[in-house]
């Protein structure tokens, strides 16, 4: 970066800025959803239920994830590009994954006879739905722009040095993982 | 990175040639790249505007057809079936279109045209040209804002004409009415336009909000530390914050009320039987975590609409009074404490939903602690018009308006904030009163007073003056006329939303009170039509500036030239050096902003 002779030392680059209050917003999003989940907890039919297994796999399939993507980074600035084109494929792989083991965690539910959506659904189950449905569409937001930037990998005929894309990715997708964290977490202790 | 590195960076879209001379390159522009899919902050701002004003109109148009059922319940009007067809069969508006009526009338007004019409006028339009940045942190996501609530507009506007009408239970959509295809006429197909619409809108104004904060944050000139800057800016910055965290959290409200809706869950049913229709198997929910979660943005959301009128008005109190502004540090905290409050006092909507009486003694004291900040704001600006050389512009007479209006509603939130008196005011027309001097009214004259005093900013020529004042002493006269004998009526304990009231024998000595309120906002409607010929005469025909600086101000915007083009400056952007409010200072009647600190210079 200290190519660019004028940029300012040690500012922060305002689309990082953005993403950084984006991620912001989106925390205010889960907080309302996982606040109104506590509140309606505490209230009359609140179904009990354990949460499927396979979320614990999908929760080691993101961390993974996670680590890819930071390889992925590693491997641009070292302009080692076979290597960055590979951990990011990687990386939107493990992250469609993530979202298929999701789906099957709530064909788990279903099949245990607990209804997620429809007239003999509890909103404990729904919740659930909601909640990590919302981000699994978060997840499908970061492999969308891995693909963006996978492409671009392949297409573009100018060389590009400006690791600020893989950076936002990164960033972003980092995120979303310490987000499922989070859930996974809330749902197994704290809600 | 600088102002050029991000605009002349090649993920900056292009937006001018990377060239190292800072002189405005003229790159080509076509009609839809000017007008239309525009990328320049002014152009985007002016497209909120006018996209703001036509909803204006609108929604306001629509309380004046209300108002004509409230003070004319007997009589009929003709005219209205030509307008509303079935909705109003021979002259009278039905029930139905009533509710629908004050429904879109109160989302309109407050979302499309106080939140959009307001803040991404103002804050597009100023934030770059204040702080002094060739355009926002990112264009591109400036331009999607605005279309995602061109987008907004379209849906809401076509839910007007679907065959059961727009949805009818409230702005607030409160569930079951909202939740429920059944519930009432608008609750099916309105009411799924009015979620998408609202949708739509909630995603344009994270992509305004997002963009705004980044640019203040990183985007200001050299010289431009935060406490130099405007106070309109820490107002549209402190309005982007609160947007941004409070948006979210109605968009997961409206989320479970589209599962309600759509996919039979439960989180806001429970125990509900339909005419007609029988039991639902809805077990468990509650209707009021949509309110929890609905106030929790609702409440910020006065403030998103309350701020920017709020640091215009700081501004143009400042520049018209030749004062500086009475406590600068003083106005940044007040509006940083009413920016924290105001996710702390959610539950004073909320205070006869059975909610815990301890818990709403706390959600009181919170409430009554904004009386604080507030009344500081206020002191400060009869402090900066104290003994000031003041012009009377129409800007700065609205400015004037919005300190009274500010006053007057404030005073009345002190009682709706004290849960014990509103078992009483709950619901009436007290509560109208309150919120539409305080926020609504008060807010439109923040508008006013903005768009009067930008726009040889906006469009290189003046509005009229004369016209101007008429449209000034009509609309607050008016706007006293019509709300505070509200006050009354709510006292007496005369509830919302009724459609006629003169089968009530408790409100019939209100008859002649109400046709004298429909009176005058029929009078001021019509006052408001003054000002869009003003508006748009002046665009095509008004004076023409020849000055770069007509009020002698000292912010950066007048540094610019008279018509500026996208990137505002010609060559370099200007240092900043002071304060925005050296008015008066030593002997000089005004010292811009890019005045080097003299070496003899009495400190502020």
């Amino acid at each position: 970066m200290s190519a660019i002779a004028n940029e300012a030392p040690k500012r922060i680059h305002p689309h990082k800025f953005t993403l950084w209050v984006a991620m912001g917003s989106i925390i205010m999003m889960f907080a309302g959803l996982t606040s109104a989940y506590i509140v309606k907890k505490n209230q009359s039919s609140w179904l009990e239920f354990d949460l499927p297994v396979v979320f614990m796999y999908s929760t080691l399939v993101i961390i993974a994830s996670s680590l890819t993507v930071h390889l992925a980074a590693k491997a641009f600035k070292a302009r080692e590009m076979a290597r960055y084109r590979t951990l990011i494929t990687v990386t939107a792989l493990l992250g469609v994954l993530f979202m298929a083991l999701q789906i099957l965690g709530f064909m788990d539910l279903e099949a245990r006879n607990i209804a997620l959506t429809g007239a003999k659904s509890n909103s404990a189950a729904s919740f659930l739905l909601v909640i990590t449905g919302l981000h699994m569409l978060h997840v499908l937001g970061g492999v969308i722009a891995l693909l963006v930037m996978f492409i671009r990998a392949y297409v573009s005929s100018v060389k590009n040095y400006s690791s600020l894309s893989i950076e936002l990715v990164g960033t972003y997708w980092h995120f979303v993982d310490i987000l499922w964290i989070y859930l996974f977490i809330f749902y197994n202790w704290i809600g | 990175m600088s102002n050029e590195a991000v605009l002349h960076a090649p993920a900056g879209a292009g937006l001018h040639d990377a060239h190292g001379d800072h002189h405005h390159e003229h790159h080509h522009e076509t009609f839809i790249s000017k007008y239309v899919f525009s990328m320049d902050h002014k152009m985007i701002a002016k497209q909120f505007l006018i996209t703001g004003m036509v909803w204006a109109v609108l929604g306001g148009l629509m309380s004046v057809l209300f108002r004509l059922q409230l003070g004319y319940p007997e009589s009929t009007f003709p005219f209205l079936e030509d307008i509303l067809g079935k909705w109003a069969e021979g002259g009278k508006i039905t029930p139905e279109a009533y509710y629908a009526l004050v429904t879109t009338h109160g989302t309109v007004l407050v979302f499309f045209v106080l939140t959009a019409g307001l803040s991404g006028t103002f804050a597009n339009f100023l934030i770059p040209l204040q702080i002094g940045a060739r355009d926002m942190a990112s264009p591109f996501m400036n331009m999607l804002s605005y279309w995602f609530f061109f987008a907004a507009s379209i849906v809401m506007l076509s839910s007007m004409f679907v065959e059961f009408g727009p949805f009818s239970g409230g702005w607030t959509a409160y569930p079951p009415l909202s939740a429920l295809a059944a519930a009432s006429p608008g609750s099916g197909t309105g009411m799924d336009l009015w979620l998408i619409a609202m949708a739509l809108f909630v995603v344009s104004s994270l992509l305004g909000g997002l963009n705004y904060i980044a640019t203040v944050l990183n985007m200001r000139t050299k010289g431009m530390s935060m406490t130099r800057m405007p106070l309109t800016i820490w107002a549209l910055f402190f309005t982007a914050v609160l947007g941004v965290l409070s948006f979210p959290v109605l968009f997961s409200g409206f989320i479970l009320l589209i599962f309600d809706r759509n996919f039979g869950t439960s989180f806001y049913l429970s125990d509900i039987f339909i005419n007609g229709v029988g039991a639902l198997p809805n077990e468990g929910g509650s209707a009021i975590l949509y309110q929890h979660l609905f106030w929790f943005l609702g409440h910020p959301e006065v403030y998103i609409i309350l701020l920017p009128a709020m640091g215009m008005v700081s501004e143009i109190l400042s520049v018209n009074s030749r004062k500086p502004i009475f406590g600068y540090i003083a106005m940044v905290g007040s509006l940083f404490a009413i920016a924290i409050l105001a996710f702390l006092v959610w539950a004073h909507h909320m205070f006869v939903t059975g909610l815990n009486p301890f818990l709403g003694s706390v959600f009181v004291l919170l409430t009554l602690l904004i009386a604080v900040p507030s009344a500081i704001k206020v002191f400060n600006w009869l402090t900066t018009l104290w003994r000031g050389n003041i012009r009377f512009t129409p800007g700065m007479l609205f400015s004037i308006g919005f300190v009274s209006l500010f006053i007057s509603g404030g005073l009345t939130g002190i009682w709706l904030g004290n849960s014990a008196l509103d078992i009483h005011l709950h619901d009436t027309y007290f509560v109208i009163a309150h919120f539409h001097i305080v926020m609504g009214v008060a807010s439109m004259f923040g508008m006013f007073a903005g768009i009067y005093h930008w726009f040889p900013k906006m469009y290189g020529r003046y509005m009229n003056n004369t016209l101007a004042y008429l449209h000034f002493w009509i609309t607050l006269g008016g706007a006293y006329m019509i709300f505070w004998p509200m006050h009354y009526q709510g006292l007496a304990g005369m509830p919302r939303r009724y459609y006629d009231y003169s089968v009530w024998e408790s409100f019939k000595q209100f008859a002649e009170l109400n046709r004298f309120i429909s009176t005058v906002a029929m009078i001021v409607f019509a006052a408001q039509l003054l000002f869009l010929f003003n508006f748009f005469y002046s665009v095509f025909k008004g004076r023409k500036v020849t000055t770069q600086n007509p009020y002698n101000a000292n912010t950066l915007e007048w540094t610019t030239p008279i018509n500026p083009g996208h990137g505002n400056w010609v060559g370099e952007i200007p240092e900043v050096h002071r304060w925005a409010y050296d008015y008066g200072k030593d002997g000089k009647e005004f010292i811009p902003q890019t005045t080097p600190v003299g070496a003899d210079e009495s400190s502020h």
